[in-house]
């Protein structure tokens, strides 16, 4: 049996360079999305053959200008590079740079290459040189930058065999650093540094552990205490930070200078044109709101399909299986707890996946920075920036991701306000819940002929989310009192045709994340939900004997049997606990029913109505199949009316619009955040403001 | 002197200082030097954020941030 060698290679570069494109190329579908312990950054790596004997293991390290990070994201890339005990400390380094921007790309390359890791240069994008008018001298600047350097087009797919080869042979490159620029900043501060510490760490490592302060747990006591101590005048240390960026770019200039030639063709191309429509002070705005309801409306009508088929499919295998397995609790737990958790998931899948196709191709494309761009002075009048656009329209899928996405926002106080407001836009988890209750209260009829009402329903519950959402970081904005220096710093990338490849990659991404983090809360919770609902105590237990000994008439077979479970039901654990907070929901239009439901989806919205399922296939019979037909037939037992009538309908569709309920979102904002201050501000805040809104619309139609 | 905030669209200019405490580093990274060519690309529909070409990369920044880029128009 040959020995296969596994080498691990850390891919770096610029964002907009096509480092993804290249991670997809080489890794294919080997790859495997984790976490960095501590944080949620995606951590993605793949399994790459690099030749016969020879395996890659790939990190795609977080895009970055700089080895100084500006981001949790970012600071990835340093953690990874900076500690030898990483578990993913690369044997080789891959920075990939774009070829129009070669310059700025190599500010990077000149960082990394003074860690002194045997690093390769690939250049991406080569086959747009001759078209852009760039000559390159590869061996001069090989030689300058004392590294090897591949060309590539991971969007052609050339160049990567040559990319492979280069990888394998990383030993044979030098490991000296590029620009040994320290004592050009300052001879004497240097000189005390590099005496003061062992030979082992080379003089740019230290520098680094003395700008990023972190935690390095790498080095010793003794060290740290130096590093503090060279750490004490933090304006000296910033002021040469900009002196080696500077110093920095007179060594590429001079480099580029002998190996870089560009001819640019001055004049309109795409961008220009392209901008001065996308950006245009009416038109930007107009094409941008449309671009939205464009999205929003096809996910949808084209998830509609797929939703509604695998409601019905999930409904039928449940039904299959209690027909056809033995009686017993295993086949109870599986046809009434586990298939209808399983499928309340599943349902998921078409919007989240259409909706992230959509934003991945407008990232894709370069079209999102001009949207920062367009909206971030309307923004900041409200406490946000540019930025939180991302944020609010993916919020729309899902907060959690929506809340990652804040990271690139700079300003701690528009990224904290903007945090706070995303759970306010309508994520798919609501949408399951609007989209039944919908069904039940709204007439299915047109209006003038074009709209069907209950899509306008549907889309003044968004409307709603998204001023709510507005409002609210206005209202922040006037009371958080936090000052700091707001830097704002956007690429404005080239227009691109989107990479179906890249988009379908982060498609799936998302979509697997999505089905397993929020997944596994709201499968337990059916099961749960199902044990709650089908055991309780004493009287439970005798529903039988009690239920016979309080009937006066002599009913039929039929209507003991629904009695017999409709008292099962009130009886058992879920049943009780929904009786106890019954008095204070009454107010809003619910029973104890639907009291359950909310207790239960405070963990995840979307368990509202797979647990109604539940509730209502415990207690019912085969008669209504699906959950649309339980719920439109459940009475009042009091009122013989429909228990989901008008107001009823309302006040929980506005309920369900502000309050929070998803342990995934708390847990994620308590951890970028870094407190619980925030999260549970958020929780109280928004469930006084669903509690309230929702009395109100109640009594309002009442 | 004149900084960026108060170039038109389409004015170029170089880089002559910088106010290192108002300018983020990640800024200079991107190339926003001493000595670099700017070009004032865009100006956003509220007059700010400003569009800039910054030897060859294109970036925004917001008008705050512009005021403490000081250049000599070419």
């Amino acid at each position: 049996m040959k020995k296969i060698k596994e080498i691990k290679i850390s891919l770096v570069g610029n964002p907009n360079t096509g480092k993804t494109s290249l991670f997809n190329i080489l890794t294919g579908l080997n790859q495997k999305v984790g976490n960095y312990p501590g944080i949620t950054v995606d951590k993605k790596q793949g399994l790459c053959k690099l030749s016969e004997k020879v395996n890659g293991i790939i990190t795609d390290l977080p895009g970055t200008y700089s080895i100084n990070p500006t981001s949790i994201d970012e600071s990835i890339v340093l953690d990874t590079l900076l500690n030898i005990q990483n578990d993913d400390y690369p044997d080789v380094v891959v920075v990939v740079a774009e070829v129009e921007n070669l310059k700025r790309n190599l500010l990077l390359f000149t960082q990394i290459k003074d860690l002194e890791i045997p690093t390769i240069l690939a250049i991406n994008m080569s086959d747009q040189m001759k078209r852009k008018g760039i000559s390159l001298d590869l061996e001069v600047l090989e030689h300058e930058l004392k590294t090897k350097i591949v060309l590539i087009s991971a969007r052609k797919n050339i160049g990567i065999e040559n990319l492979k080869e280069a990888i394998v042979n990383y030993n044979s490159y030098d490991r000296i650093p590029v620009a040994a620029i320290a004592h050009r900043m300052d001879h004497d501060f240097f000189e005390d540094v590099r005496s003061q510490f062992s030979d082992k760490y080379s003089l740019y490592k230290i520098w680094l552990l003395i700008t990023q302060h972190q935690s390095a747990n790498f080095i010793s006591e003794e060290e740290h205490k130096k590093i503090h101590h060279f750490r004490r005048d933090i304006s000296k240390i910033e002021k040469l930070q900009h002196r080696e960026t500077i110093l920095r770019y007179s060594v590429i200039n001079e480099i580029l200078k002998k190996g870089y030639q560009i001819n640019r063709k001055e004049g309109t191309d795409l961008r220009a044109v392209l901008d001065r429509i996308l950006t245009h002070k009416y038109f930007g705005y107009f094409l941008f709101v449309f671009i939205l309801l464009a999205i929003f409306q096809s996910v949808f009508n084209l998830a509609n399909y797929p939703m509604d088929y695998i409601d019905s499919s999930f409904a039928q295998i449940s039904n299959y299986l209690k027909s056809n397995l033995p009686e017993g609790p295993f086949s109870n737990l599986l046809s009434e707890g586990i298939i209808p958790g399983i499928g309340g998931i599943v349902i998921f899948i078409p919007q989240i996946a259409i909706l992230f196709f959509f934003i991945a191709v407008l990232e894709e494309t370069g079209y999102m920075s001009r949207v920062v761009f367009l909206m971030d002075k309307l923004m900041r009048r409200f406490g946000l920036s540019g930025k939180s656009v991302i944020p609010l329209i993916s919020g729309t899928a899902c907060a959690v991701p929506a809340i990652m996405a804040t990271r690139n926002i700079n300003n701690w106080r528009e990224r904290l306000i903007t945090i706070l407001v995303t759970p306010f836009t309508t994520c798919s988890a609501r949408l399951p819940v609007y989209a039944i209750i919908i069904a039940v209260i709204i007439p299915n009829t047109m209006v003038y002929g074009v709209f069907n009402l209950q899509g306008l329903v549907m889309m003044v519950l968004y409307i709603i989310g998204f001023a709510t959402a507005i409002i609210a970081a206005y209202i922040l904005h006037k009371t958080i009192k936090i000052e700091q220096h707001s830097f704002f710093v956007i690429e404005m990338p080239n227009y691109k045709l989107p990479s179906l490849k890249n988009v379908f990659y982060t498609v799936v991404e998302k979509t697997k994340a999505f089905v397993f983090d929020a997944g596994k809360i709201i499968l337990s919770i059916s099961i749960i939900l199902w044990f709650l609902a089908s055991n309780g105590p004493e009287s439970y237990k005798n529903a039988e004997k009690l239920v016979k000994a309080q009937q006066v008439d002599h009913l039929d077979d039929d209507s003991f049997e629904q009695q017999l479970s409709a008292f099962k039901l009130q009886n058992s654990y879920i049943g009780i606990l929904g009786k106890t907070i019954e008095p204070a929901i009454a107010p809003l239009g619910y029973d104890w029913k639907i009291g359950i439901a909310i207790i239960s989806s405070f963990a995840a919205r979307e368990v509202f109505v797979s647990t109604l399922a539940t509730i209502y296939s415990v207690e019912n019979d085969e008669q209504f199949s699906t959950i649309k037909e339980r719920l439109a037939a459940e009475k009042n037992p009091v009122t013989k009316e429909r228990r989901f009538n008008f107001p009823t309908g309302m006040s929980l569709l506005i309920f369900y619009a502000f309050a929070l309920q998803c342990a995934s979102t708390i847990a994620i904002v308590k951890r970028e955040t870094k407190s619980w201050k925030w999260p549970v501000i958020q929780f109280f805040g928004m469930g006084l403001m669903a509690y309230l809104a929702a009395f109100l619309t109640f009594n309002l139609f009442q | 002197m004149c900084t960026v905030a108060n170039m038109l669209v389409g004015e170029k200019g170089i880089i002559t200082d910088l106010s290192l405490e108002h300018i983020p580093l990640n800024l200079l990274e991107m190339g926003c030097l001493p000595g670099n060519e700017l070009e004032l690309v865009q100006l956003a529909p509220l007059k700010d954020p400003l569009y800039l070409k910054v030897d060859n990369t294109y970036l925004a920044i917001r008008k705050e941030t512009a005021v403490h880029i000081e250049i000599t128009k070419i």
